[in-house]
């Protein structure tokens, strides 16, 4: 099939992405300073940096999350079961004997069903399960009238852990998309089209129509 | 090339918001300055006491220089009266044991065990006059003593073993002319002394004080706030405010550092977050007992050694008795790091007459809380351990005879000879005694509260927040940095490693295929 350089990754997409990277690896970088796994830059600056970027990293999700709704482009994280299977067995077999990708990228469908699904995940279960434990962690207590109030919570044990487990997860999250990057038509091809929005995709009808309407 | 300038311009924006949204706001400087102003007392005398006639005479008997100044100050006498300083016993609520009547007078310590039946040796500190046993009249204005608080000279001093009287060289005259508010030296000159000698029993107060660093004490420090002790420990009607647990027990006519410096007094909200478990000396003291030392194990079972007959003593490089014939073995400590323990400003006290277990440490004070208490917080103490005598028969620890004028009234610190101290101080504050006795080890709780660093000199996070840092030893919270699930982490461990280790395999067989593929191409 005839290839074409689609600009399939959204400006906003893109500075989305790789500031919300550079944030979570801060934050992993200073949140297992706090939980105690190494010493690096001491548990005070740890502790500022790991608030501020978390703070960043609120606002920025509050922004894209705007940003997904009004553009349409949550629709892309909808799970189907249609090639699932097909993606499993790729993964597992297939991309060893250079099959091709059974499901095709496209504008409106830039995710195979088990992006879709893991990504799904991340959005909808984890980082909630990690922002909202976070938020606990640094607003249980607070001032109020002069002096400090808290929420009734017993200690901040079970905030701590569940943070600790999303923060356990986003890191195995990461290794994992870090390696499966490379597992595109070439081993840059998908970290080229995240950097300049543009990849060679095969060419697609329906995206040609689309592409106005996408691209604001 | 815009974009990006455009992302950075947004993405710095946001740090710096965020930096800004947990930094808070600095706290203006001349606040402080005002503050100072403000509370800054006239500290002139008022009335020039020397011109009073009724001063202006020989006086006999000290207490006729009470009576003297009862002629103007009438009425103070019956306040001082009421007073713990001068009851030595006040009506307290103890948890478990109801409403009792409690103070230095009947309360028993692991220094020098307790007043009852010492009374001669003790009484230096009491602030009245002849206080020797039983008979003394706690009725009579003129027994109470004004000048140990107000002599301004520096010349007053107490007899030792006077029971309260002054030293035969005051001159009584001179001193009763210059009188007025107390200075730390007034308060000091019992409260530095607990235990018989400098620092010995508190740690954080002692005759450094008097002329110290801003970094010994930047309160009473001349280069710091210059304050004297009546500065917070403010009274009306000669009820001195403030507090020691190793006598009192309800949470009351405490002075409080936000009195002051006000709940929140932290420029980081993070800070000021940890005011409502972390009390303010906690992390104000890092160091206790920062010029001389004090006293933190007594081991009362070696008493009584004699050398060729006499006492002896012994002491250490700084000075410090490490054996005393009269009281036994010590250990002594200087720029101590305070215990910890959770505290609601209410205490326990074992009683006179009340069992122990003498295979446990014996606590002489409970300081209550823990972490679901909503009123405790996080305290520094001095915790003092000492082996004490007790009786083996009935298991009731013993207060020992130890003070008497003559030999052969039984006294240890006459006579050396501990059954007969046993026999005749159990005898003396009427409690039986089995005629056997041994020792048993006891922990008292002294709270840390002054020595007060500059604000520089505050614990970093890092001194709590670490595996074996200070807090290691109050183990009912979570604490970040400190605490954390072995299970959690060991998963968590277990998950990177099997990624790490899938994408290895998963990497490796895909170069593995891709080469073998090639082959297979160029053979074709």
């Amino acid at each position: 099939m005839e290839k074409k350089l689609v600009y399939i990754y959204l400006a906003y997409e893109r500075f989305w992405h790789w500031s919300q990277a550079i944030l979570i690896i801060i934050l992993i970088f200073t949140g297992f300073e706090i939980h105690g796994s190494w010493q690096f830059l001491g548990f005070e600056t740890a502790v500022k940096i790991h608030n501020s970027a978390s703070t960043a990293l609120l606002i920025l999700i509050v922004f894209t999350i705007f940003w997904h709704f009004i553009t349409g482009e949550w629709k892309q994280y909808i799970p189907g079961t249609k090639n699932l299977l097909a993606q499993i067995k790729y993964y597992l077999i297939g991309i060893f004997k250079n099959q091709p990708h059974p499901t095709k990228k496209k504008m409106r469908k830039k995710l195979n069903p088990l992006q879709s699904l893991v990504y799904l995940g991340l959005k909808v279960i984890l980082f909630p399960m990690v922002v909202i434990t976070g938020l606990l962690y640094l607003f249980y207590r607070f001032p109020s009238d002069g002096e400090i109030r808290s929420l009734k919570m017993d200690g901040l044990e079970n905030v701590a852990l569940l943070h600790t487990v999303g923060a356990f997860l986003i890191v195995a999250f990461l290794i994992v998309h870090l390696y499966l990057i490379t597992t595109g038509e070439t081993i840059t091809s998908n970290l080229k089209a995240m950097i300049t929005g543009y990849e060679e995709l095969e060419k697609d009808e329906q995206d040609d129509n689309d592409e106005c309407q996408n691209n604001y | 090339m815009r974009r990006i300038v455009l992302s950075l311009l947004i993405l710095v924006s946001i740090g710096y918001l965020s930096y800004r949204l947990f930094v808070g706001i600095h706290h203006d400087e001349s606040l402080l300055v005002a503050m100072k102003r403000e509370n800054q007392r006239d500290l002139e005398i008022p009335v020039e006491h020397a011109l009073f006639e009724v001063l202006d005479q020989e006086f006999k008997d000290v207490r006729e220089v009470t009576a003297a100044c009862l002629t103007c100050h009438n009425g103070r006498g019956n306040e001082v009266m009421k007073t713990s300083h001068f009851q030595w016993i006040r009506e307290e609520f103890v948890e478990g044991r109801g409403v009792i009547k409690l103070g230095k007078k009947n309360v028993i310590n692991n220094f020098c065990i307790g007043v009852a039946g010492n009374e001669h040796s003790s009484m230096k500190c009491h602030a009245g006059f002849g206080w020797e046993d039983h008979k003394f009249d706690f009725a009579d204005e003129r027994n109470v003593d004004c000048l140990i608080c107000h002599d301004q000279s520096g010349e007053y001093v107490k007899g030792n073993k006077m029971a309260g009287l002054p030293s035969p060289v005051v001159n009584l005259q001179k001193v009763a002319k210059e009188v007025g508010r107390p200075s730390k030296a007034n308060c000091g000159s019992c409260h530095f002394f607990g235990g018989g000698g400098n620092n010995v029993k508190q740690g954080d107060m002692e005759v450094a004080l008097l002329d110290c660093s801003r970094e010994v004490d930047v309160h009473m420090s001349a280069e710091g706030g210059n304050m004297s002790c009546v500065d917070c420990h403010g009274d009306a009607n000669h009820q001195i405010k403030g507090k020691l647990y190793t006598i009192s027990s309800m949470d009351r006519n405490r002075v409080t550092c936000i009195e002051c410096h006000t709940a929140l007094p932290h420029d980081e909200r993070t800070l000021n977050k940890h005011t409502a478990k972390i009390s303010c000396q906690t992390c104000h003291i890092p160091t206790y007992a920062k010029v001389n030392s004090t006293k933190t194990s007594w081991d009362w079972s070696t008493a009584g050694k004699l050398k060729d007959g006499q006492p002896c003593h012994e002491k250490d490089s700084l000075g410090n008795h490490t054996y005393l014939s009269i009281k036994g073995s010590f250990e002594w400590g200087r720029n101590l790091q305070p215990e910890y323990t959770w505290f609601n400003g209410t205490a326990g006290h074992y009683l006179v007459g009340d069992q122990i277990n003498p295979d446990q440490v014996v606590q002489m004070n409970s300081l209550n809380g823990n972490y679901r208490d909503l009123n405790a917080k996080i305290v520094p103490v001095k915790v003092h351990r000492a082996k004490i005598p007790y009786d083996t028969g009935r298991n009731v620890l013993i207060q020992p005879y130890l003070f008497s004028h003559n030999k052969g009234e039984g006294a240890l610190w006459q006579d050396f000879n501990w059954e007969k101290a046993c026999e005749k101080g159990m005898e003396k504050v009427g409690q039986a005694y089995s005629g056997h006795f041994g020792f048993v080890k006891s922990e008292l709780y002294e709270n840390i509260n002054h020595m007060i660093a500059p604000k520089e000199q505050a614990l970093s996070c890092v001194e709590c927040h670490q595996k074996n840092g200070r807090l290691a030893g109050l183990t009912d919270f979570y604490l970040p940095g400190r605490d954390s699930n072995s299970i959690i982490d060991f998963t968590g461990k277990l998950l990177l490693i099997l990624s790490l280790g899938g994408i290895a395999i998963h990497g490796s067989l895909r170069a593995f295929s891709a080469s073998n593929l090639k082959r297979k191409k160029g053979r074709k």
